[in-house]
């Protein structure tokens, strides 16, 4: 992982925050389906799913692919899915991620939406899937709410990644804005 | 905006070049461990039961907490909806209690016909006692399984496969048990069958979980379906797991051979829930190994 070069000397806490920040935020957001409703159907945007997509399509150089890994693992262990659920998925859509943006010589907000758009669907196909061969799921039918109540709160998700940025870098405040 | 690839780029840098190759040889290999952690969670699906019971031990008191702000939130509303039409249902409360306490008084004296009836037959039931008496506390809203938490573990003497009821009906029953918090496989999930019976007529059925808070119920009779809207289902209490004359669902549509039927207990609207032992033991094992051994039953 590197941290953007600065204008001013480093300092230790807001290196530690710097690391910390986009883990902790992408657990947080796991940690939303500990809320307290009792739902009947699975009405729940992937949160967790959310925010790695959201750190990983702004800041491509923080993370390698591997930490869908464990923190797919903790997601798993949070929601109370299949194990190894949030594991395959999530590497699995940043490896997706990664694929295509080697080939993309531009980027702007549509064509970030629309990627993320698809890793999303996949991904909670793909837990579907799972979920429907390890045990029971909801018919198909129900799963395309999830998926599109997912991908409309994407870019609140993406402002969301994009305050705790510069709030962790404290850019502005001792770092000149890039 | 240029697509920010530029700092993945290893360039000329062979260690680089290696650290990259590595992160996604590392990633590939976790997909594949990833792969063998779900068929091992698919042939045998309490394997990882420690280690999910464990993680459910922590994160319970945090939903805990907020589950009461919730129905303080929710009470504080109710309080105050309640005072403005208080004079029209004082009077209909009124009216329902002169009439409830009739239907009280002939309900105590059915009861003591049935229990001299009873008598006369020697009929004896060992009605189980309850293991715990505990709250439901959140679900799953991101995975497409329905399974709700339930504020008791093992230290409250829950166990896996444990039938779980609510005053108003069945609930469903414990899949994981961890120390201080356990989660219930709802009736309305895919994998949960349970055997049921019409309350007038007695006509057997299967009551199979839909997955979107719904059930269907399969009749067991030849020769059309007799559950029409608004019939009452209990348990049968057939296979020994649900403890029989439990109120499962009331009946809402026909779809031609099976009916489609909706749970009692709301689990989304339920505080308490009540954990039983199984009713007659253990289920005997089937003889072909099947997944989910309890759910055929």
């Amino acid at each position: 992982m590197s941290i953007p070069r600065s204008s001013a000397p480093a300092d230790r806490a807001i290196e530690a925050r710097a690391r910390l920040v986009p883990v902790v935020s992408t657990l947080a957001g796991s940690a939303a389906a500990l809320l307290p409703i009792v739902a009947l159907s699975p009405s729940w945007p992937p949160f967790g799913l959310l925010m790695l997509l959201g750190w990983r399509l702004m800041r491509p150089e923080m993370w390698a692919a591997w930490v869908g890994l464990p923190l797919g693992l903790a997601d798993d262990l949070l929601t109370g899915q299949t194990l190894g659920t949030g594991m395959v998925t999530w590497t699995a859509c940043l490896l997706l991620v990664d694929l295509v943006e080697v080939r993309l010589l531009w980027r702007d907000y549509w064509q970030e939406w629309l990627l993320a758009a698809i890793a999303i669907a996949l991904a909670i196909l793909g837990a579907w899937a799972i979920a429907s061969w390890t045990g029971g799921a909801t018919p198909a039918a129900l799963v395309w709410p999830q998926i599109v109540t997912s991908v409309l709160c994407f870019p609140l998700i993406g402002r969301l990644c994009a305050l705790l940025d510069r709030w962790r870098l404290a850019i502005g405040k001792i770092r000149a804005p890039d | 905006m240029k697509a920010p690839t530029r700092n993945r780029r290893p360039g000329f840098s062979r260690r680089a070049q290696y650290g990259l190759f590595l992160s996604y040889v590392i990633a590939v290999t976790g997909i594949f461990v990833g792969l063998g952690l779900i068929v091992v969670s698919h042939v045998d699906p309490q394997g990882f039961g420690t280690l999910r019971a464990a993680a459910l031990d922590l994160t319970t008191p945090v939903t805990s907490l907020g589950r009461g702000i919730v129905r303080g939130a929710g009470a504080a509303v109710d309080g105050v909806t309640a005072y403005i039409d208080a004079a029209s249902r004082n009077t209909t409360l009124e009216r329902e209690l002169e009439a409830d306490r009739r239907e009280l008084v002939r309900a105590r004296i059915l009861a003591l016909e049935n229990e001299r009836l009873r008598k006369m037959l020697h009929l004896v039931e060992n009605r189980p006692r309850s293991v715990a008496v505990a709250r439901i506390v959140g679900s799953t809203g991101v995975s497409s399984r329905r399974l709700a938490t339930l504020d008791a573990g093992m230290a409250q003497g829950v166990r896996p496969g444990q039938p779980v009821r609510a005053p108003e009906g069945l609930v469903g029953r414990v899949v994981d048990a961890g120390m201080i918090a356990s989660r219930v496989l709802l009736i309305s999930d895919n994998a949960s069958v349970v055997p049921v019976r019409m309350a007038r007529g007695g006509m057997p059925a299967l009551a199979a979980g839909r997955g979107d808070g719904s059930i269907e119920i399969r009749p067991l009779g030849a020769g059309g379906n007799p559950f029409e809207r608004g019939n009452i289902v209990l348990t049968s209490g057939t296979g020994g797991l649900y403890p029989p004359d439990v109120p499962v669902a009331v009946v809402l549509r026909k779809e031609g051979d099976v009916s489609i039927a909706w749970p009692l207990a709301d689990p989304s609207r339920l505080d308490f829930a009540l954990v039983e032992p199984p009713f007659a033991g253990p289920p005997a094992v089937p003889a072909t190994p099947s997944p989910k051994p309890s759910a055929k039953h």
